[in-house]
């Protein structure tokens, strides 16, 4: 048994009469060496951009005043984490914004799906409602926030707005794309099954607008935590947002990293939450296959 | 008004026409006083040039679609909305992807407000009847073209229509498949005695199944002609296409047929 090469991914030549175990063993073997090569890069990348970064700051080739350092902002988190910030505990902080981010995402994509179902189901409705969508939608999401904490306040409510109004329009165009790209015949094929219009809705037009649907919610999550930071900036008493805008204040570049970083891991670890109700939500969706071989 | 219902034929379309007008106000012409009858437990083949309004036929006899002039009469009773009564198999795959080859089935009888274990038991059966027992839970990816129109023979026999619409249904499977399907159908057809109409532009397959041939001429559609078939039943038809009546069948109608198809062919080629 020969196999010529591994990293290229390209198929291996066999020797005639090669058994099937054989093959399948080898390409196994293939497919873990392969996975183990792009983790192996992966996690190198991150290191030698981290060991770079310190060894700059540290040689003062970048000024640490502003761009800080992985270590001190390390320490940052950890001072943060066990003696709290100047504005509370870290944990009640980190909450406030999640609390505003997860509020808006969740009732902003139920609200965008049941209109853009709605929408797209009526003609008509879209017809007329059309225009101002448009027109809304021409609005950049973040000029709103000086308006609803005038309105609601510093508290919750007018960052939960904000996240809000950034979600829903995601999901509600998609929503919407998704019920009018729903297949014509397969319609036709259930209402002569015998399906009512709701059951046409619900059994037909909604799973197919489904993967539609996923494809915002990944992005959404993201702009309901920025919709929550961007109020915060503008307005707030406690929350992540704050925290920047603070450590902003005093030439914190530590503090201000530090924080960017807190949104990065919790907005990967929503994602792959999402990656996986998505995954159970559509088995039934072909599977990519390797090359046979 | 009873007694007509219990007497009339399966389908009757009378002196029909379909009209479809664009948005921009253009009006096209799909059908032209277009006359059928179909009797009950009649398998009746309809052919003619490639986007002569065959399937536009079909539309108006399920009820998704209303004739701009003329009438449609299902079993002797006007048509109105879809009826329960029609079943229609499509050219291409309809089936839903996202469930099962068993829920698949089963999505007729719960639509019209079977109770679950009812609509299991009969889709198991049914599954069974076109040899798809081993397939249950596979989702339809994972079927070939043969095994997904089965699944859909299967979701459309289910609700046992008394009338069956086929919109060129085998069209996109291979010709070994395409003569299993034709047994298939056959059998399930015996069986059930169903009135059928089986729109195709493939010659042979409307001869081997049929018991009646309408011609239609090219766009806007009218019949053009009516064949009636008179080979013995049950037919077998991976041999059937050998007899010699077949093919003097085939060779008649395909005279008829050419015209219109030259006709079809030189419209197209004037337009582009």
């Amino acid at each position: 048994m020969s196999i010529t090469t591994l990293e290229t991914g390209v198929a291996p030549i066999f020797r005639a009469g090669t058994s099937d175990a054989e093959i399948e063993a080898a390409a196994l073997k293939l497919i873990t060496r392969r996975k183990q090569l792009v983790l192996f890069w992966q996690i190198a990348i991150l290191v030698i951009t981290i060991a770079l970064w310190e060894l700059t700051s540290r040689l003062n080739i970048i000024d640490p005043f502003f761009y800080s350092s992985p270590s001190s902002i390390a320490s940052r988190l950890y001072e943060w984490a066990t003696e709290g910030t100047t504005e509370g505990s870290l944990w009640y902080n980190l909450w406030v914004t999640m609390e505003e981010a997860l509020i808006g995402f969740f009732a902003g994509s139920i609200t965008g799906v049941l209109v853009g179902v709605g929408l797209g189901r009526n003609r008509f409705l879209a017809d007329i409602f059309s225009v101002y969508i448009k027109a809304i939608n021409s609005i950049p999401r973040v000029v709103l926030a000086p308006i609803f904490i005038m309105i609601m306040g510093l508290g919750l409510a007018s960052k939960v707005a904000l996240a809000f109004i950034m979600v829903f329009f995601v999901v509600f165009a998609n929503a919407f794309q998704g019920v009018r790209e729903a297949d014509r015949n397969m319609i036709a094929n259930a209402r002569i099954l015998g399906a009512s219009d709701w059951q046409v809705t619900r059994e037909v037009i909604v799973p197919s607008a489904m993967s539609w649907i996923f494809a915002s919610l990944h992005v959404s999550f993201g702009f309901a935590i920025i919709g929550a930071i961007v109020g915060e900036f503008v307005g707030a008493r406690y929350g992540i947002g704050q925290l920047i805008s603070i450590a902003k204040g005093t030439f914190d570049a530590a503090g201000m990293f530090a924080a960017i970083i807190l949104v990065m891991i919790v907005t990967l670890i929503a994602e792959f939450i999402m990656t996986m109700v998505e995954n159970r939500l559509a088995k039934w969706r072909p599977q990519q296959h390797m090359d046979a071989q | 008004m009873q007694q007509d219902q219990a007497k009339g034929p399966a389908i009757e379309l009378i002196n029909v026409s379909r009209r479809f007008v664009s948005p921009t106000g253009k009006s096209l012409t799909a059908l032209r006083d277009f006359n059928m009858t179909v009797e009950r437990g009649e398998f009746v083949a309809v052919v003619g040039p490639t986007g002569c309004g065959k399937s536009t036929t079909l539309n108006l006899v399920t009820g998704l679609n209303k004739p701009s002039a003329g009438e449609v009469r299902l079993m002797g009773g006007p048509v109105d909305g879809i009826d329960p009564r029609v079943g229609f198999v499509f050219q291409t795959d309809a089936l839903f992807p996202w469930k099962n080859v068993i829920d698949n089935v089963m999505a007729g009888p719960l639509f019209r407000g079977k109770s679950k274990a009812e609509a299991e038991s009969t889709a198991k059966d049914w599954l069974a009847r076109v040899g798809l027992t081993r397939f249950l839970h596979h989702y339809p990816h994972q079927l070939s073209g043969g095994m997904r129109k089965r699944v859909s023979l299967a979701q459309t026999f289910i609700n046992e229509p008394e009338i069956l619409l086929m919109d060129e249904p085998f069209s996109a499977l291979d010709v070994q498949t395409r003569t299993v399907m034709h047994e298939e159908l056959l059998k399930l057809w015996a069986e059930r005695q169903a009135s059928v109409v089986f729109v195709t532009h493939d010659l042979e397959e409307a001869v081997a199944l049929a018991d009646k041939v309408y011609v239609l001429t090219a766009g806007p559609a009218t019949v053009k002609s009516v064949y009636k078939i008179d080979l013995p039943r049950p037919r077998v038809v991976s041999e059937i296409r050998y007899e010699q009546s077949f093919i003097d069948y085939c060779k008649t109608i395909w005279e008829d047929l050419r015209q219109e198809v030259e006709t079809s062919y030189r419209r197209a080629s004037e337009a582009a």
